[in-house]
């Protein structure tokens, strides 16, 4: 156990070395690694006692190497975005299409196109409707199942594990299982609301209705999410607070309104700008239960641009539109992201 | 410090050194072109076949190919040791059921990788499939007597089918001529099937018109519920917001009322679904579906109406004839041996212009196995199998005179009522109603939608001059 202390501590003070007394320690460095390495301080680790002379071992080459070498998964990783990503972006100014093999350069004529078709600001609004009509219910409810399973009671600890179960479940499956219990000759929910006289509910047969629906999927979904976020901030949050409201006679409903949301927030809103920006790009609940119907009522972006990319094989303009997808995407979370650190701050109580 | 200072430099340079070098391979990889594209027209590949035909020649080779989860499909691939045998050939193959099935194939075609050498597609695909040059035409393998054997013999074929999976490439010219990208392997002609059993029960005969048809569909959903059909509606058709969902019935009645999706005016297309007439059928038929159609119809493709049918929820179906036979088949489902066949509706003239789905396979123009794909081929469409599959298995519609005349395949489907006489009266005038282009399956999806918005109260002129606005431009 003692060793191995040491041996990380003289690890990271052969780093610090290796920056800062980097000329003296390559001319006193001896050629053999390990030779000066005290007995005990870990096998093969050659290394010195802290302070002075470390990593004197470790021939200079390694030791100019190493920072590349570390950011080395960090590089592949960023172009293995950004390759992809440019790629995309550089296709946008073309008219590339199943139908033009060979495109022409066209400027910003897709862009121009999007912006001056109707069916773009439709798809924008259903998109927009869609997330945040998604991410407040479950906000809400996340919220309000967290409250109720933060009283461990037992009842509490066995649903705190069933909860988890949609989370498992893959969104597109779970939209094709609401398919069929929606159905409204053969599904199962309108089965059960036949006794009270709801038998004939058609869901996903009028626009509202499919957006509501799609809503609801994405609700049955994601909201163990944003509760287990929720709970989770709940049970780090100091008990203090709570028993002095107890003891000065608050409610119930001035200790959640001054007390608990408050501090709950910033959890809560890491829950949120998750749920707000995977609702933003939503593609596989609605294609598995709409398919984007009746009519347009349901084609958010995302759809649409499968639809231009994939299904009309027109490359450049499908493209176009997850570049603006991206856009919308990357503000929103730029906003939110700053505002949750605001608010971070905030409940740590750090001047600005 | 100074040596800090030198290395932290040092990194910048690194990393702007790493992120030009990167840079380049992406800067060449656009500069290279879009992949694709590269079509060449410097004779076929089949021409390279000589000597006497020979079913060995590509012994040893291993062949892959993409197929749709179908009926069909299970014949060939219970028989794919008939082929191994007879040709020493290895068939790979991946199955996919039919939602995704396209996209599959189509993503697949379009990166320009060989990873299938043969796929199943429908005549619509070639539209999409052929102008870019992913599709081999296939004439010059079928005119080289080196490379096809003289029993596959082209002439036994349907000539309707074979014409339907021939085009030129040129939005608006009519099929039949150019290319032969792909082969007629199963067909599919859309017509009505209906439950007998509610029909005699409730004293009803097949629609002979349109009106008739939209006022039985409403009889059956106001009717057969009180007569022991728990929840049965009139007529299932395809709703979903789908290009599938225009081809078949309101393809079929949309043509026997003379109407078309496009005329021809010049060089370009100019889209006809908002004439004065599509309009009044297009909403007729949105009617129809309101008064005698499924619940939830907006969801409907023919999995679901094919199974409302023989789940006896439906009265009828409007679609194609296999998707009633597979329902009508003895233990296939509650209303079998209660599903009889019927042309369906004239138009006003008494037409039977029946739209067609034909399941063909094709070749890859990528594939280094061209020939052995050939051979391949000339074996799925050839009389040998097709005959095997109509009578041991449900390859029915048959592609090829010689199987749909043939005693034993006659016999067994004389026990669907109505199924041979519904295919001969309708075969003559079954064929593409469509007009070939290549932005088929935009034109199809938007109409869809188009359908939707008049079935959920829109009104259907605004609604399909708008369609037409937003397609001209597409397709002119």
């Amino acid at each position: 156990m003692d060793s191995s202390t040491e041996a990380d501590h003289g690890a990271a003070s052969s780093d610090d070395a290796a920056v800062a007394g980097a000329p003296e320690k390559a001319s006193a460095a001896g050629p053999g690694p390990g030779a000066e390495s005290e007995p005990g301080a870990g096998p093969g680790s050659g290394a010195p006692p802290p302070g002075l002379g470390a990593a004197r071992s470790v021939p200079r080459w390694r030791r100019t190497l190493r920072p590349y070498l570390l950011i080395v998964p960090a590089l592949l990783l960023t172009g293995g975005i950004l390759y992809p990503f440019g790629l995309g972006l550089y296709y946008t100014v073309f008219d590339f299409a199943a139908s033009k093999p060979q495109p022409d350069p066209v400027g910003l004529e897709n862009y121009r196109r999007i912006f001056t078709d109707s069916s773009f600001w439709d798809s924008a609004w259903v998109t927009v409707l869609y997330a945040v009509g998604a991410a407040a219910v479950e906000t809400v409810l996340g919220v309000a199942v967290a409250l109720l399973l933060h009283r461990s009671t037992l009842v509490g600890r066995v649903l705190e594990k069933v909860l988890i179960l949609p989370l498992m479940i893959a969104p597109v499956i779970a939209a094709i299982i609401w398919k069929l219990m929606l159905q409204p000759s053969v599904g199962v929910v309108n089965h059960l609301l036949r006794p009270f006289g709801l038998g004939g509910v058609q869901w996903t047969d009028t626009p509202t209705g499919a957006l509501l629906s799609s809503i609801a999927v994405d609700v049955w979904v994601y909201t163990p999410f944003v509760a287990i976020l929720a709970l989770a901030g709940l049970r780090s949050l100091p008990t203090s607070p709570f028993e002095a409201a107890a003891v000065d006679g608050g409610s119930w409903w001035f200790t959640f309104r001054k007390l608990t949301m408050p501090m709950l927030w910033p959890y809560v809103l890491v829950a949120v700008i998750f749920r707000f920006m995977d609702s933003l790009k939503v593609f596989d609940i609605i294609y598995a239960l709409t398919e984007g119907g009746p009519g347009d009522s349901t084609v958010v972006l995302q759809i649409r641009a499968y639809l231009e990319a994939i299904r009309f094989q027109r490359y450049s303009f499908g493209l176009s539109y997850m570049i603006v997808l991206w856009a919308v995407v990357y503000l929103a979370a730029m906003v939110l992201v700053r505002y949750l650190g605001r608010i971070q701050n905030r409940a740590a109580e750090v001047p600005k | 410090m100074d040596m800090h200072g030198k290395l932290g430099h040092d990194r910048r340079r690194f990393l702007a050194l790493t992120a030009a070098a990167s840079s380049a391979p992406l800067l060449s990889a656009c500069g290279a072109g879009f992949g694709g594209g590269d079509s060449k027209s410097d004779g076929s590949a089949a021409d390279d076949v000589t000597g006497s035909f020979d079913w060995r020649r590509h012994k040893g080779t291993t062949i892959k190919a993409l197929l749709n989860k179908h009926p069909y499909t299970d014949a060939l691939i219970a028989e794919l040791g008939t082929f191994t045998e007879k040709t020493g050939i290895k068939v790979e193959y991946d199955v996919f059921p039919e939602d995704n099935y396209f996209d599959k194939l189509t993503v697949d075609l379009s990166s320009g990788r060989a990873s299938y050498d043969i796929f199943m597609l429908g005549a619509y695909m070639v539209w999409q499939y052929g102008p870019p040059g992913w599709l081999e035409d296939l004439g010059p393998w079928m005119r080289n007597e080196s490379a096809t054997g003289a029993e596959w013999d082209q002439s036994d074929f349907l000539p309707s089918l074979l014409e339907g999976t021939r085009w030129s490439l040129k939005a608006g010219e009519p099929l039949g001529r150019g290319g032969q990208y792909a082969l007629p392997w199963g067909w599919e002609a859309n017509v009505v099937a209906y439950n007998t059993e509610v029909f005699d029960k409730l004293g009803l005969r097949p629609a002979e018109s349109f009106d008739e048809l939209r006022e039985l569909a409403g009889t059956i959903k106001r009717k057969a519920p009180g007569a022991g059909f728990d929840g049965m509606y009139g007529v299932a058709v395809r709703g979903s917001r789908s290009w599938a969902t225009i081809h078949p019935g309101f393809m079929t009645m949309f043509s026997r009322y003379k109407l078309k999706d496009f005329t021809v005016e010049g060089e370009g297309l100019k889209p006809a679904m908002n004439s004065p007439e599509a309009i009044t059928f297009t909403r007729d038929w949105a009617d129809m579906v309101k008064k005698g159609g499924p619940p939830s119809w907006t969801s409907y493709t023919w999995y679901q109406c094919s199974s409302d049918l023989g789940a006896k929820k439906a009265g009828m179906l409007f679609d194609a004839d296999t998707a009633a036979y597979f329902q009508a088949v003895k233990g296939a489902s509650p209303a079998a041996g209660n599903i009889a066949f019927h042309p369906g509706p004239k138009g006003p003239d008494g037409s039977l212009a029946t739209n067609m789905w034909i399941w063909s396979l094709g070749m890859n123009a990528k594939s280094g196995k061209k020939s052995a794909a050939w051979l391949f081929l000339q074996w799925a469409t050839g009389k040998e199998h097709l005959r095997k599959g109509a009578i041991e298995y449900n390859h029915i519609d048959p592609v090829r005179k010689s199987v749909s005349d043939d005693a034993a395949y006659r016999n067994k489907m004389k026990e669907l009522p109505g199924f041979i006489e519904t295919f001969e009266a309708v075969q003559d005038q079954t064929r593409i109603q469509f007009t070939p282009q290549e932005q088929f399956f935009d034109a199809t999806t938007s109409w869809a939608s188009a359908l939707q918005e008049i079935y959920g109260g829109k009104s259907a002129g605004p609604v399909l001059n708008g369609l037409a606005d937003d397609l001209a431009p597409k397709v002119g």
